[in-house]
């Protein structure tokens, strides 16, 4: 049985002027889903946005929500909530006056608008700053007025375009499970742009990712960032570095595929001192280190590996590593790809030692 | 704690002298002329001033000065508005041309300008004829007044409208209209607050020029006492006949009508850009 889906783009193109910034878009969205919009700077992901909420004409191609196109209904008349970049919060209007706003347009009577602000106030925390204007506000105060007014109209689908961007570092992360919450909270099918890896995977039921203008590949963040399809999404997503023979590792020698390049990733990487325990010591290969970096709760290490620099990660408690030092490193896994497409291979070793349990 | 009260420094020097500067400047080419003009005036005992400013003639000059003046400002704050708009949202051939033409007013010596209206407007004129048909008559008559005044004040709105119209965040509306707003509504609601002072400091400082204007205005009135004749010819007049005194305290109530018309204005900028900057 076909799904069934609440938002829809079908064949979706858009050019500005001579350069195309949408080509073939083609997704649905099943109904109360999360929904990150991730990729590169100027693919493309803000225009799908903005065409979703009528911001933008498509130049072909059909949008469809709960299953009627909605192309020629002026964003007005969409029942759309948008979470603008740098929230455009109405600065002579108070915080109050901005999430009645919706409201008041939709002729409301005073007492359920006066309700529903004061619902939406309750709903982001911030019932204080009602007689405020946007500007005596902080950028994460501002960030949630934006998301109540946005959503005090109950619209059916919000839309969010980097809404995380222009607040700092640590209110971000905040900011991103709260939005998760109140997102699940309200139930709203929701979908939201950013450039953040870490961000669509934390937050998204599911991710579509963009480049060039192109969709390269839609899944759950688990299957985007284990099983990348195409040669995009394996560089795109994780720390890789790249290398353009991976069969020069031993375990890889034998893979059955075409590809020739490869993306290696820290996860799947083991880096082990001269005598300390390596579980697959046998397929391991010796590396030098010529980088260390502390990054917090790890050490991150750059290690070269028959003439590849690879990224690898020890932890802080494991025995330090020294810049020079010959190491011991094992790879459980890379994603090879040619041209169009990207696949997994697994170190033969990992086979192999399970047969032998087996 | 000796430090705790060291003078705190500037960020930004040359405080001290710019100030200087700016007071020097403004003493010389404002307070001092003004200040004579005080000083005039208190050749004339308080009851005689009171009698001066307040003679019928007066009286009736400042309604014709306040009332035409009024009028040519808001019609100016629309016009300005509409003119800047278009200056600023549409493109169409011959918008530069448009653009440099609002800034005539400024540069046309004011006779120039009052000489070529009256002709215009005069019984023989062809505008004169066009409202002459409709029993209009402009030149001589307070509307000519009108007229004048809306030509010299208009570079006033639209010059202090562009630039902020210029700078309204296009998001604003789009924001508007994804929470279902309609345009009209969406202006009035939102883009118009936002231009609001800049309209606010365009109208008063076309009101204020205009209750002073008298070049343009001389040619277009008839000066008839008591129907076209504003108080900056009144108080030429008493030039003329060397009445020193009666002059400038007439021009004392006019310098306190544009004292208080600016001042009003200052209020009200101050109060939007308290919102803006979020000081409260
Ligand atoms: N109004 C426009 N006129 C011309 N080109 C545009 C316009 N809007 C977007 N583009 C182009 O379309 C491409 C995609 O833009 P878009 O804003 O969708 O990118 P994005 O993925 O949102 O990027 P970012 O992460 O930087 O916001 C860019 O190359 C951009 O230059
Ligand atoms: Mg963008």
């Amino acid at each position: 049985m076909e799904k069934k889906y609440y938002v829809e783009m079908r064949g979706v193109n858009k050019s500005f002027g001579s350069f195309q910034a949408s080509k073939d878009i083609h997704f649905g969205i099943e109904k109360g889903k999360l929904i990150g919009l991730l990729g590169p700077s100027g693919s493309g992901k803000t225009t799908i946005l903005r065409m979703l909420a009528g911001l933008e004409t498509e130049d072909s191609g059909d949008i469809l929500i709960d299953g009627n196109i909605v192309n020629h209904i002026p964003a007005s008349k969409r029942g759309i909530g948008f979470v603008f970049q740098n929230y455009a919060l109405f600065r002579y209007l108070t915080v109050y006056e901005n999430i009645a706003f919706g409201l008041r347009v939709q002729k409301w009577p005073k007492a359920k608008i006066k309700a529903r602000a004061e619902e939406m106030l309750q709903l982001v925390g911030l019932e204080e700053t009602a007689k405020r204007y946007p500007n005596q506000l902080s950028g994460g105060q501002r960030q949630r007025i934006a998301f109540a007014r946005a959503l005090a109209p109950e619209p059916q689908l919000l839309l969010l375009d980097e809404p995380f961007a222009a607040v700092d570092a640590k209110v971000r992360q905040e900011l991103r499970s709260w939005l998760r919450e109140m997102i699940t909270r309200v139930g709203v099918t929701s979908i939201f742009v950013t450039h953040d890896q870490d961000e669509a995977i934390e937050v998204a039921d599911e991710i579509i990712v963009t480049n060039q203008g192109r969709i390269e590949q839609i899944g759950s963040p688990k299957e985007i960032y284990r099983n990348p399809q195409t040669p995009f999404v394996a560089q795109f997503i994780g720390q890789s570095a790249e290398v353009d023979n991976f069969r020069q590792f031993t375990g890889f020698t034998n893979a059955e595929s075409n590809a020739e390049r490869a993306i290696v990733r820290p996860e799947y990487i083991t880096v082990a001192k001269q005598g300390e325990f390596l579980k697959y010591s046998l397929d391991a290969e010796e590396g030098v280190v010529e980088q260390t970096a502390f990054r917090g709760n790890e050490i991150e290490l750059k290690i070269r590996l028959k003439g590849n620099l690879l990224t690898a990660r020890r932890l802080l408690d494991d025995a330090p590593v020294e810049v020079g030092e010959h190491v011991r490193v094992f790879i459980s896994r890379v994603y090879a790809f040619d041209e169009q497409k990207a696949y997994v291979i697994e170190n033969a070793a990992l086979n192999t030692q399970e047969s032998l349990v087996i | 704690m000796k430090q705790n009260k060291r003078k705190q420094r500037r960020v930004i020097p040359g405080f001290g002298l710019s100030l200087g500067v700016t007071i020097t400047i403004l003493s010389l080419i404002v307070i001092i002329p003004l200040c004579s003009l005080v000083i005039f005036t208190a050749q004339l005992s308080p009851a005689e001033f009171l009698k001066t400013v307040t003679s019928a003639r007066v009286l009736a000059s400042y309604k014709v000065s306040f009332t035409t003046a009024l009028t040519a400002s808001l019609i100016n704050a629309v016009m300005g508005l509409i003119i800047a708009w278009v200056l600023v949202r549409y493109d169409f051939p011959g918008k530069r041309i448009m653009d440099g033409m609002i800034e005539i007013p400024f540069a046309l010596p004011t006779a120039v300008a009052g000489i070529s209206l009256t002709h215009m407007t005069v019984d023989s004129g062809w505008v004169g004829q066009l409202f002459g048909r409709f029993g209009i008559e402009i030149a001589y008559t307070r509307i000519g007044i009108t007229v004048a005044l809306v030509f010299i004040g208009i570079p006033f709105v639209v010059r202090s409208v562009q630039p902020v119209l210029e700078k309204v965040d296009p998001q604003y509306e789009e924001a508007a209209s994804m929470l279902g707003a309609e345009k009209s509504y969406t202006f009035f609601r939102v883009i118009l607050p936002e231009i609001l002072p800049s309209l606010i400091a365009g109208f008063t400082m076309a009101f204020a020029r205009c209750l002073g204007e008298y070049g343009s205005v001389v040619f277009i009135a008839g000066n008839m006492p008591f129907e076209t004749e504003i108080t900056p010819l009144l108080i030429m007049s008493q030039l003329q006949e060397y009445d020193y005194a009666s002059a400038t305290s007439i021009a004392l109530v006019m310098l306190a009508a544009a004292f208080l018309i600016l001042f009003v204005n200052a209020v009200l900028q101050s109060r939007s850009s308290k919102i803006v900057s979020g000081i409260e």
